[in-house]
């Protein structure tokens, strides 16, 4: 089991002494600390990876890093367990468990492989033009295409990790940790700058980690080491490892993905599984690196075709060999020193093949020095084998590039591929900076910045070493100097040479006749070949937006970065333009996928949205009352007791309200402190009604307009002192009233001198109502509370059972009533002796759905009825309308189509059989049998069973309603098909002249 | 996301502020307004390319309502003030 077959036993940055086991396909492997998933199923020898997305064909590595596009894995199992991960950006752990995807039964016998034999069935668009016809079926063709097509799998169990935000200012950001970007937090770090550092992997170097460079005489990795160490020593400098830099947003904000225990079995110590970091930058260096670019021929996706950077890394860095025997496939010169490090990890390379004409002195010598074949303007026209590659065969070009001549079949078991460099210009192009299009590296690199960044290094087309150092070190103390520090470059390390990249260009090799067939790759994880962009040409899909959607190409979670580039020139060749005027598919963020939980981070379960609840919640919740989320308020809804119902005890409360007396929490209701010495003048303004007569110590019912016209909420203004009011909302509405009011002082009367405070959560409320109330309350208070001394529609400042408290002389049940303001903290003591002092008049609580009862009973309206589009005369408030001042929504309301008669006004409804409940949100219709349409003539905004007249009662708008008391309509609920003959009535069903409130 | 400099408080993240609306939308006199003009002021925008002003609200912040000169293609906020500033051109 230990016996690792590709596995060299010395080098690399792996430790030896750390075997770690893990699990793959149910299969036990060992690898070591330092290991990839990826690096340790290649020194195992395991080649089959994956089964590719569309036609199932065997895949294996193709890339080391996040450009990896074949070998997805489900990670972990369980609540934890995670879809398409790439086996590359695992980070190796004891017990780690990793399960291919996309392949029934197994990786070897895989039915889905059919569709590769099919192929000729599936091009691209297929499913468009195959399955939208007839458009009903589609949820069920989608369901099994999404079966066959799939991905991985999503978890079912809730995630048991937490996530978290983190938020940061800071001088300069450093996006990657290579060469150019060490030598940026190098340059910055000593001007004093506050500097971020992150890269994406678990150790800082970048592609030093997989090459065998020389710097000041040491090696790559002992280098960056030093390095790493001299700016963790530096206060101001903070590193970020295993962080990518996944979006750059407006005004250089980045958001960092910290996975900070991903390469753990589990977090440890409550740490959470990401940290995304909001970091708000004064400067950015981009030094994101570059991507090796794949050749395009005939069956170039086998298992054991990769990267040339990748098999290189490999054996590198991790001391794994992906194979025996290679084939290098290139346009250019950097796969030289790839090669000879292969030759030297002891893979034999069979040749280099080059496409170029003439090579240039160090290549030879590369080559020379480790005795390698090159057999330069040559190229793979195909590789051959099916779980794993086991030939190629090469041809010469001519002079256009086309293969002529004899070909020859090479063994081996590695085709590595070099194609070139594509720079990671994904963050550049997220902050909107132009790209153009450079000739010689032929690749888009960064040309105009939009935000204060800049690139250094490979991603902007600067490959070698040397110009990493240098440009990372210029780069970081331009930044620096820009966000306000003084510095110039730190001093840059002599290096190795390497080449310098020009390809010679061929994006998708002609296949000779002989060997027609074979696929030619161009997207390996979306499985779309040279022939699916040609096919996209000729169907008119030739804009690259398009070509990307047609053919899927550059989509799922590589995002097309080894792609992008040879399919963009590709639809160039055939469009006969330049790559330039073709031009590139949108880069957007994330540039790495990020977990919908570390996106939520803690705003989950609990935390969505604050809930608020009420000084006597806790009292509420011993007494067993459900509770009904109000906006962000929980109210209770009521007393449910001896088996009752929530409707049974609403209505034994409400019928005891009426009859005795019954005490509410109604510390939810917006108020609003309005103080100034144009208090009266701005209340005036906002409300319908005129407050200018409004006495010191009185309440009165106000109603405010929309700027439109339409009524926005209703409240109570009470006048507490000669320029001090304070006004009541509504529940829901209190935040965006507030809001309204704050615009209206701040905006358009800031010559009005008034200032605004919300109180709600200031003062909580209890309502004390029913006949008795008065009996009860005077029981704990020494003031006077007859009528003469507090009045309907009276305010006082007295003492209950010794607090402090504001009482208003209102009534929202019709009843004799008051409701009693009190610092949060001392509600409970009044609560509590209220109950105890009214025991004797039967005192009970209420909740909410009495309060609803008693409320529609008097026909007063809440959310239902002010619902946006009702007038204030619909509702029945055309009295209150002032017509000797102005106020807001006052023109807009005579608009003709808001004063018409045949709108919707405000009645009662009573089933006319006395019993049938008339069913929520019915609309109102004259005969149901009639032919449809059926003109709606109004709807039932609130409906219940009353108590106290013992029949269904309900609230509706009707149009022209104020008018049509008396008359019989069909109330049908399209939901329910319930239709309730209903009599047009009254709204307000108890006490119309206000008696009982005024006792 | 943006960074807007209230008046009152500084540099704040966006995330602090409620979009409030057009600042050049002119509210018609409560006296002497016509329908008409209400009719504009309540329905009726322009939709500039280009530098626009509006209104933010520092509704978890200070909760004053401020002026903010944006270029809506760039998002480059050239000044900000109370409502009734007059703000730079952002020309130099």
């Amino acid at each position: 089991m230990s016996h690792q077959p590709f596995r060299n036993p010395t080098g690399g940055n792996i430790d030896r002494s750390q075997p770690l086991t893990f699990t793959f396909d149910g299969k036990v492997y060992q690898g070591y600390s330092g290991d990839t998933l990826a690096s340790a199923l290649m020194a195992n020898g395991v080649k089959l990876l994956a089964r590719s997305f569309k036609y199932h064909r065997p895949r294996g590595l193709s890339g080391y890093g996040v450009e990896e596009s074949n070998v997805l894995v489900q990670l972990r199992t369980g609540a934890r367990s995670e879809p398409n991960i790439p086996a590359t950006r695992v980070e190796l752990y004891e017990g780690l468990v990793a399960e291919s995807q996309n392949r029934w039964p197994s990786l070897h016998f895989d039915i889905g492989a059919v569709n590769s034999k099919l192929s000729g069935l599936f091009p691209s668009g297929f499913y468009y033009k195959t399955f939208m016809w007839p458009a009903k079926f589609w949820p069920f063709y989608e369901h099994a295409i999404r079966h066959i097509a799939g991905m991985g799998k999503s978890p079912t169990l809730e995630d048991p990790d937490s996530y978290t935000h983190n938020y940061r200012h800071c001088d300069v950001l450093i996006a990657g940790g290579g060469p150019a970007g060490l030598m940026a937090a190098l340059s910055a770090g000593q001007s004093g700058a506050r500097v971020i550092l992150c890269d994406e992997n678990a150790d800082f170097g970048g592609m030093l980690r997989g090459r065998r460079d020389t710097i000041r005489g040491k090696s790559g990795p002992e280098w960056v080491a030093d390095t790493v160490a001299q700016l963790a020593a530096m206060e101001n400098v903070r590193l970020l490892r295993r962080t990518t830099a996944a979006g750059y947003y407006d005004h250089n904000l980045i958001v960092l993905d910290e996975r900070v225990a991903d390469h753990k079995a589990t977090p440890e110590n409550h740490e959470p599984r990401h940290r995304i970091w909001h970091v708000r930058a004064k400067e950015v260096v981009l030094a994101t690196g570059s991507i090796e670019r794949p050749l395009v021929f005939a069956d170039n996706d086998r298992p054991g075709v990769m990267l040339t950077s990748a098999a290189q890394a490999y054996a590198n860095a991790h001391g794994a060999l992906a194979g025996r025997r290679a084939v290098i496939f290139t346009n250019n010169a950097s796969a030289y020193a790839a090669a000879a490090d292969l030759k030297a990890a002891g893979i034999e390379v069979q040749a280099i093949v080059d496409l170029r004409d003439s090579l240039e002195t160090p290549e030879l010598e590369i080559a020379a020095n480790a005795n390698i074949g090159v057999l330069n303007r040559h190229v793979v026209v195909a590789a051959h084998g099916a779980k794993s590659v086991h030939s190629v065969t090469v041809m010469p070009v001519d002079s256009n590039t086309t293969p002529v001549g004899e070909a020859q079949e090479i063994l081996c078991d590695v085709v590595c591929l070099s194609g070139g460099w594509t720079p990671s210009v994904h963050l550049f192009s997220q902050s909107r900076g132009k790209l153009c299009y450079d000739e010689t590296l032929s690749a888009f690199v960064p040309d105009k910045s939009f935000q204060r960044e800049r690139s250094a290094g490979a991603c902007q087309g600067a490959f070698q070493l040397d110009a990493c150092l240098h440009e990372g070190a210029k780069a970081g103390a331009q930044a620096a100097v820009a966000a306000g520090f003084a510095t110039t470059a730190a001093d840059v390390p002599r290096c190795s040479a390497d080449a310098v990249v020009k390809p010679r260009l061929l994006w998708a090799i002609p296949t000779p006749d002989h060997l027609h067939g074979g696929k030619q790759f161009v997207d390996l994880q979306n499985d779309v070949t040279a022939a699916d962009v040609g096919l996209a040409y000729q169907e008119g899909y030739r804009s690259v937006e398009h070509l990307k959607r047609y053919t899927t190409l550059g989509m799922g979670t590589d995002q097309g970065r080894t792609s992008n580039v040879n399919g963009l020139a590709i639809m160039a060749g055939h469009r006969a333009e330049a790559i330039t005027a073709v031009g590139t598919t949108t880069f957007r963020q994330p540039f790495t996928p990020i977990p919908m939980g570390a996106v939520a981070g803690l705003n989950a379960h609990d935390h969505v949205a604050p809930v608020r609840t009420t000084p006597l919640h806790h009292w509420h919740e011993s007494m067993g009352s459900p509770f009904a989320p109000t906006g962000q308020w929980l109210r209770p809804q009521g007393y449910p007791k001896d088996g009752e119902t929530l409707e049974q005890a609403a209505m034994r409360e409400a019928k005891h309200v009426r009859e005795k007396v019954g005490i509410v929490d109604v510390s939810t209701l917006g108020k609003i402190d309005v103080q100034g010495p144009d208090a009266i003048e701005f209340l005036n303004r906002v409300y319908i009604n005129s407050f200018s007569n409004l006495a010191v110590g009185k309440c009165r019912y106000g109603v405010m307009l929309r700027e439109d016209g339409l009524v926005d909420d209703d409240g109570v203004v009470t006048r507490l002192a000669e320029n001090r009011y304070m006004i009541t909302t509504t529940t829901t509405h209190a935040s965006a009233v507030m809001n309204r009011l704050e615009y209206l002082l701040d905006v358009d009367w800031p010559s009005l001198n008034v200032h605004l405070l919300s109180v709600t959560d200031d003062w909580s409320g209890i309502a004390i109502a029913g006949p008795h109330s008065r009996t009860v309350l005077t029981k704990l208070t020494a003031a006077d509370l007859s009528n003469s001394a507090v009045p309907f529609m009276g305010y006082a400042e007295i003492d209950v059972d010794g607090v402090p408290v504001r009482l208003f002389r209102i009534s929202f049940s019709g009843e004799l009533a008051y409701e009693i303001n009190m610092a949060p903290n001392a509600t409970r003591t009044v609560w509590d002796a209220l109950l105890k002092a009214g025991a004797n008049q039967e005192i009970i609580p209420y909740g909410l759905e009495a309060m609803n009862v008693l409320r529609i009973e008097k026909g007063h309206v809440v959310g239902g009825e002010l619902n946006g589009r009702t007038t204030a005369d619909g509702l029945g408030f055309g009295k209150m309308i002032s017509t000797k001042k102005a106020f807001v929504g006052k023109v807009p309301a005579r608009r003709a189509g808001l004063t018409r008669d045949d709108i919707h006004q405000l009645v009662g409804l009573v089933p006319t059989d006395e019993k049938t409940r008339i069913p929520r949100g019915a609309q109102l219709i004259a005969d149901p049998k009639a032919t449809k349409p059926v003109a709606m003539q109004g709807e039932v905004t609130s409906q219940c069973m009353s108590p106290n007249l013992g029949h269904p009662i309900a609230l509706a708008l009707l149009n022209g309603g104020r008018a049509r008391h008396g008359e019989t309509l069909k109330a049908h609920s399209p939901i329910t098909g319930q239709t309730v003959t209903v009599t047009v009535t009254n709204p307000i069903f108890i006490d119309p002249q206000g008696e009982r409130l005024r006792g | 996301m943006l960074e807007i400099t209230c008046p009152y408080c500084g540099k704040r993240a966006q995330k602090e502020f409620t979009y409030a609306g057009d600042a050049g939308a002119e509210r018609p006199n409560l006296e002497t307004g016509t329908n008409q003009d209400w009719f504009e002021f309540v329905y009726l925008r322009d939709n500039p390319r280009g530098l626009h002003d509006e209104l933010w609200h520092h509704s978890a912040g200070c909760r004053r309502l401020i002026k903010v000169r944006r270029d809506v293609v760039t998002h480059e906020i050239i000044d900000t003030g109370a409502p009734s500033d007059s703000l730079s051109t952002g020309a130099s």
